[in-house]
């Protein structure tokens, strides 16, 4: 495994910074938080950003994709996570996109893939049913009948959810139980009969809708993958997603770093820099270190999966994991060291503390990953 | 580069080097960049041959963080200087042949510019040693005594007043020789192992359900320490060593390593605590443990990697 980008990644990083710190800095999320846009992110950025091939950073060139790998979409989620700019790539460039081309027919995939990639189709992935993340706990059914499906239930925490186009719904088939398996993935059309979407905003700022499904019709043509297959491909596509989390927050926590070193270093009390206190200094040095932890794991979780390595379950679980904690570190710390003007909605470092706690949580928080990374050691 | 590419393979087949010595993972880099060509032809092939031990003399009894308050006089006698103080935590200093020391050459000027950098003969007449016990029982540390020994004046390294520089630059190295050595957290055997063993299962997951949790939350950070190795020593393949970085790695590696010892004793229980029983090896958890407390220590505090973190890598502001 290597750690270092090679001149074309270098090149993308080096050009989605300028791009998203021009173009859609912290100050863009503000204004579509006091506006109370509908959407919640700008469809001309996303528009932008898709013709230069972020909405197809995993879609195989055939399908109009660029086909840059988990590190080029890793790459894009850190920047947008140091200028929390809000877009749909999670929703649609990870994880949609990701269940699409590791198990979509080749009809789902000429018809939604390049829709996706220059921008214009937005999915959602509805799985979560509680409020604490639990992917294989479903009680959405889909009961066989003649040689489709009806399904009914009620999903969560869905992003994107209000916008998208297609939505990607995991149900269990028939009445079997957990135990029995049975998990599969079904394309939805969120204005079919029987579905009611209603948005909610979180915390960040941003988007998750509340999904109902009441006798949804599906046809077999609307699984994806295989009737029963879903488990693994859900995993699959929150691991993706779950990577990409862990680099938005590595963005994040860098940039609260650099924002509270300028701080420290111009910030005067008791006719000294606040950077010269060594209680500050120790603390500004532990958090470097966690956040360099934090960076190893998320480009080992991007190469794993880059890999389809057989440990890339458990480095992209480290992963969330240590992004999670670190960020969480770094925002309560670049807060405090701030003071009081940190507490000011004025002040930035409310919002990155805000999107860390939403990112941490989301496909898992702390808790949950440590969990699995005990279950695939085997303790 | 190639010197961290054959340990690493070497650690990965489990062999130990061929010689543990502080001449060659120390010493030997700094006489390269600032000795004479004459102590390079000297010493250098016996290091390499694994000829002559080594000891470090820096620290002293009061001077430890604070390293360049240190007291060793070198008086200048023409020929030779004479060499008066005393040394501490010189590891193996009553097996070693050889010491490299801090010396103070100038006590008129600033702390830092009045030190020198000495090669000197343990068998000088003049120099003793006294072991030190440690809190583990065994210790590989002594003091070294200097009463009036006769250096010749052609074992200074670099200038009379440069010790301070070649120190730093030796100290970079051995922290970043302890940082990679002594942590390798994921080539040793995963802890969880021994707990699985020790404790057992059932229903797949470790019984103690709160210690489960501890050992996860260590394996996460061992794991991201390791591929933090890989990518620091990765990035600066092409650069000349790892620098001030050198410090994250030491810092990190001993906090992990004091976890994983605290993590060993609770998994062994009182079972730890024997000090003397039939058992194998009796004691040796719990001198694990005592002495891994050492880590935060020697090598320069992790304060002090803080201190140069918070100068040399995050440039904040400061004496």
């Amino acid at each position: 495994m290597t750690f270092v980008l090679n001149a074309e990644q270098e090149l993308f990083s080096n050009s989605a910074r300028k791009f998203l710190s021009t173009r859609a800095p912290v100050v863009m999320l503000r204004q579509l938080r006091d506006s109370r846009d509908a959407i919640g992110f700008s469809r001309e950025l996303w528009d932008e950003l898709s013709a230069i091939g972020w909405a197809g950073l995993l879609i195989p060139e055939q399908y109009g994709g660029v086909s840059f790998g988990y590190v080029g979409i890793g790459i894009a989620a850190e920047e947008s996570g140091r200028t929390l700019t809000p877009l749909p790539l999670l929703s649609t460039a990870v994880l949609g996109v990701t269940a699409l081309v590791k198990s979509g027919s080749s009809a789902q995939k000429s018809e939604l893939l390049p829709a996706i990639a220059v921008g214009k189709l937005i999915i959602a992935l509805a799985v979560d049913e509680r409020s604490r993340h639990a992917p294989h706990r479903i009680t959405t059914r889909a009961m066989p009948i003649g040689s489709g499906f009806r399904l009914s239930g009620h999903k969560g925490f869905v992003l994107d959810g209000h916008v998208a186009n297609r939505l990607i719904v995991s149900a269990r088939i028939g009445t079997q139980d957990a135990a029995a398996g049975g998990t599969t993935l079904f394309l939805i059309d969120p204005h079919a009969a029987g579905v009611t979407i209603e948005r909610t905003l979180t915390v960040d700022s941003r988007n998750a809708a509340e999904v109902r499904l009441q006798n949804v019709a599906a046809t077999e043509y609307d699984v994806v993958g295989a009737v029963g297959g879903g488990a693994e491909l859900l995993d699959n596509a929150l691991d993706a997603g779950r990577a990409a989390l862990a680099c938005e927050l590595t963005g994040i926590a860098s940039e609260c770093l650099e924002r509270t070193l300028d701080y420290l270093r111009q910030r005067e009390q008791f006719g000294r820099k606040l950077g010269e206190f060594q209680a500050l200094q120790h603390r500004a040095a532990q958090l470097f270190c966690e956040i360099e932890l934090a960076r190893s794991a998320a480009f080992a979780a991007l190469r794993a999966l880059d890999d389809g390595s057989a440990d890339a379950a458990l480095l992209v679980s480290v992963a969330k994991a240590k992004c999670s904690e670190a960020a969480r570190l770094a925002t309560n710390e670049a807060l405090q060291m701030h003071g009081g003007i940190g507490m000011a909605d004025e002040h930035d470092i409310g919002l990155f503390m805000k999107r860390a706690r939403v990112a941490a949580e989301t496909f898992g928080d702390y808790a949950f990953h440590s969990d699995r990374v005990a279950r695939l050691c085997g303790f | 580069m190639q010197a961290a590419i054959l340990r690493e393979e070497m650690r990965n087949l489990g062999c130990r080097p061929p010689l543990y010595s502080s001449g060659l993972s120390m010493l030997g880099p700094a006489l390269l960049k600032y000795g004479s060509d004459a102590q390079k032809f000297e010493h250098l092939p016996r290091i390499a041959r694994g000829e002559i031990r080594w000891c470090q003399g820096f620290s002293e009894p009061g001077a430890g963080s604070d390293l360049a308050s240190l007291k060793t006089r070198a008086q200048d006698c023409g020929d030779h200087l004479l060499v008066d103080g005393e040394k501490i935590w010189t590891s193996h200093g009553d097996a070693a042949d050889w010491i490299f020391c801090l010396v103070r050459t100038d006590f008129a000027a600033p702390k830092h510019k009045g030190i020198g950098f000495l090669l000197i003969d343990m068998a000088s007449p003049g120099v003793s040693t006294r072991p030190i016990r440690l809190i583990s029982g065994v210790s590989p540390f002594c003091g070294t005594l200097f009463d009036n020994v006769r250096v010749p004046k052609a074992n200074l390294v670099g200038a009379p007043n440069a010790g301070w520089d070649i120190a730093k630059y030796l100290l970079t190295h051995e922290r970043e020789m302890i940082g990679g050595r002594d942590v390798r957290v994921g080539a040793q055997r995963p802890l969880y192992e021994l707990a699985v063993r020790e404790i057992g299962l059932e229903r797949g997951r470790l019984v103690d359900a709160a210690l489960r949790t501890d050992l996860a939350c260590y394996e996460i950070d061992s794991l991201a320490f390791d591929l933090t190795i890989r990518r620091v020593r990765e990035r600066s393949a092409s650069a000349q060593g790892i620098g001030a970085l050198s410090s994250m790695l030491k810092y990190y590696s001993a906090a992990l390593i004091q976890r994983r010892q605290e993590l060993t004793m609770s998994i062994a229980g009182t079972r730890a605590l024997l000090l003397e029983s039939d058992g194998a090896t009796p004691g040796e958890t719990a001198r694990g443990w005592l002495s891994s407390r050492g880590h935060s220590i020697a090598g320069g505090t992790s304060e002090i990697q803080l201190n140069i973190i918070a100068k040399q890598v995050l440039h904040l502001p400061g004496t």
